[in-house]
């Protein structure tokens, strides 16, 4: 008898537990059918693929450096898919994390460089926030082209990333140029502007905690709120939407705008806690691979995160791997390509009925 | 002499944006076939990249340019039937699915380049101009018109014929039929699935003749992400032009001349604008003519949602 209390507390928790594994199990599977055709790849071309797949997984997690490298690749990830999350649950197609990152990062630099007047902890805030809208703006240009114009957001993204990069390939060799630098690169952030450390001697960030905050906060706002249900019912039938009163247009906008935001985020998180300055290319591809975290992670923020980190182990092994084993690191993509496939097919399985997609 | 060289100017533009627009003719001719039924393919940049390196490849092993370009067209060919596989059978959401092949598309060509050409660095001999008798001589507009390489030519009958087959035979109404009511086509006892499949697959095969034309007759060598964005402007490119080939024939022309014009001011010291801002025009035109064309009524109304049979 005494027992049933117990019982009685442990059962939800078991229920969370199997339906997080069954739900947790498409996943899994998509990435060792990904792991599993690149190794065949890597063996088909002269690699020892066996060795390779090694070295990337396992060397990625040895010690407590490379953890907290993973960790530093983990955050953009997390912070673009969990933002992609809240973009895909309203069935807008944000191909354009990578130039809302570009956006963010080319904001917060120029807030970085000036400003020197302010107190230290309101400089960085100021440094994030102006990532943040820098990079909801872009969002919104192409969610505003998408309402007022009905211009495919999946193209003005992709366009939208063009332009942020070129902008900010501008920006350093032009206006925010370090004039003492011959590479183009802007001048670097004082060092007080540098976002803390907390596990010296590695370099990780508070920004893995924000990145955490952000996951959290967006969790509760799809599937707690009535704002967040809105961004959902228009995401799953924009006529049903818009016939129980729900502004599609005003919702489009808004989940756009928070993916960019967190795009933008994670830009001037770059800045601040890991480059310190801009330069051309900041992002190793980061915002599309975002897509990946946010469609391996059903599209769960709170699930993003594991896929984020995920992602981050394979992108610190595949920089092993190029070291060791002499493997072209670009071998990271056809992973993610293979994962994203094989996740779409098992949703499409997943799904019973004819249901119009996009 | 002011008039001579603006002369000058003209016919080389002229000549260098039919071109540039040469393999954006062919992908996004591909892709409108593709859309025209009803699948939105945003994977043509990876199938282009695939097509590219493919041609690159086969041309740099056997010196054989038709050979090259053949591969290209199949290796668009063989990646677009993986997408339609998850497209059309799976019935997987087509925008993750494009996204996937694009990613494919670029690492795997980076891959393998890296792996087996990177030290190399001997290039192909690409395709050369077919100077087209008398014609070629009429001065300013000879250069510019009649001493393309074959490809070029080739867009022409290439348009004409996908136009023809597609408003003109009943393998064409019937392709419209299943990008705009593809319950129609399955009642007549006739398999959307497999029209679904022809369009994608032809549509692949012209995006990686497009790509095989960077490699094999534009620059003469195989660089990682050589298409730099040229499938995704072939997307807007239907759309602008309103998912007919002959409408993609000429709104190509109007993005190539950017190219064109970019290169050509590129080289010019005199002047004075920042190259970035050049190299944003083929971008930012897409996103103005996406505005122009702001009332999408005539696009396939089934465009990206996947047949189940009842």
């Amino acid at each position: 008898m005494s027992d049933i209390p117990i019982r009685s507390s442990l059962d939800p928790a078991v229920r969370l537990l199997s339906r997080a594994g069954l739900a947790a199990l498409a996943p899994i599977a998509a990435v060792l059918f990904a792991l599993g055709v690149s190794a065949l790849l890597l063996q088909l071309n002269g690699f020892h693929a066996a060795d390779v797949v090694n070295v990337m997984v396992l060397g990625a997690v040895s010690d407590k450096r490379s953890i907290a490298e993973v960790l530093l690749k983990a955050t953009p990830l997390i912070l673009i898919g969990v933002g992609l999350c809240v973009a895909f649950r309203c069935s807008i197609w944000n191909i354009g994390a990578e130039g809302q990152l570009y956006a963010g990062a080319s904001a917060a630099t120029a807030c970085g460089v000036n400003f020197g007047a302010l107190p230290a902890w309101l400089h960085i805030v100021l440094i994030l926030v102006a990532g943040s809208v820098a990079g909801a703006a872009w969002g919104a240009l192409a969610g505003l082209l998408r309402v007022y114009f009905r211009a495919s957001e999946v193209v003005t993204t992709i366009m939208l990333n063009y332009i942020a990069i070129i902008l900010t390939s501008y920006l350093v060799t032009g206006p925010l140029k370090d004039p003492a630098a011959s590479y183009p690169q802007s001048a670097k952030l004082a060092r007080d502007l540098w976002l803390p450390r907390f596990l010296p001697p590695t370099r990780l960030h508070v920004g893995i905690l924000i990145a955490l905050a952000a996951a959290v906060a967006a969790y509760v706002f799809l599937f707690r709120s009535s704002a967040g249900y809105a961004v959902r019912v228009v995401g799953l039938n924009p006529s049903a939407a818009a016939y129980a009163g729900i502004s599609v247009a005003r919702n489009v906008l808004l989940a756009i705008a928070i993916s960019g935001g967190l795009a933008g985020l994670a830009g001037a998180i770059e800045i601040a806690g890991v480059n310190y300055r801009l330069y051309q290319d900041i992002s190793p591809g980061y915002g599309f691979e975002g897509i990946a975290v946010a469609l391996l992670a059903n599209n769960n923020p709170l699930a993003a995160v594991a896929s984020g980190v995920l992602f981050a182990v394979l992108r610190s092994g595949s920089e092993l791997m190029q070291i060791s084993a002499q493997v072209p690191q670009v071998l990271v993509f056809v992973i993610q390509g293979l994962c994203i496939l094989s996740v779409a097919a098992f949703s499409a399985f997943r799904r019973r009925g004819p249901r119009p997609a996009g | 002499m002011q008039t001579a060289s603006m002369l000058d100017f003209l016919s080389t533009a002229v000549g260098a944006d039919w071109r540039l627009a040469t393999p954006l003719i062919f992908a996004a001719t591909g892709e409108a076939i593709c859309e025209r039924a009803g699948v939105l393919n945003i994977g043509v940049e990876g199938i282009m990249l695939i097509g590219a390196f493919s041609g690159f490849a086969t041309s740099h092993a056997t010196g054989d340019l038709a050979l090259g370009f053949g591969a290209g067209m199949a290796s668009g060919f063989l990646t677009a039937l993986v997408f339609a596989v998850f497209a059309v059978t799976i019935k997987a959401n087509q925008i993750v699915a494009g996204v996937a092949i694009n990613l494919l598309g670029l690492g795997l060509t980076s891959f393998l380049f890296r792996t087996y050409f990177i030290s190399t660095g001997r290039g192909v001999d690409i395709a050369r101009p077919l100077n087209i008798p008398f014609l070629s001589d009429i001065p300013y507009l000879g250069p510019a018109l009649f001493q393309q390489n074959l490809l070029v030519y080739a867009t022409i009958p290439v348009v004409i014929a996908a136009w023809g087959v597609l408003f003109r035979t009943s393998y064409g109404l019937t392709i419209r039929a299943v990008g705009e009511h593809p319950k129609a086509v399955d009642v007549t006892g006739k398999s959307v699935a497999l029209y679904r499949y022809s369009a994608v697959l032809i549509g692949g095969a012209l995006g990686g003749l497009g790509g095989a034309f960077l490699t094999l007759a534009h620059a003469n060598q195989f660089v990682e992400n050589i298409t730099s964005g040229r499938g995704f402007i072939a997307l807007s490119i239907v759309v602008f032009a309103r998912w007919s080939p002959i409408g993609v024939f000429f709104v190509s022309l109007l993005f190539g001349l950017f190219y064109a014009l970019q290169l050509q001011l590129q080289a010019d010291p005199n002047v004075r604008v920042p190259y970035q801002a050049l190299q944003a025009l083929p971008y930012l035109t897409t996103i103005v003519a996406l505005m122009l064309v702001r009332n999408r009524w005539d696009a396939p109304s089934m465009l990206g949602i996947p047949y189940w049979k009842a």
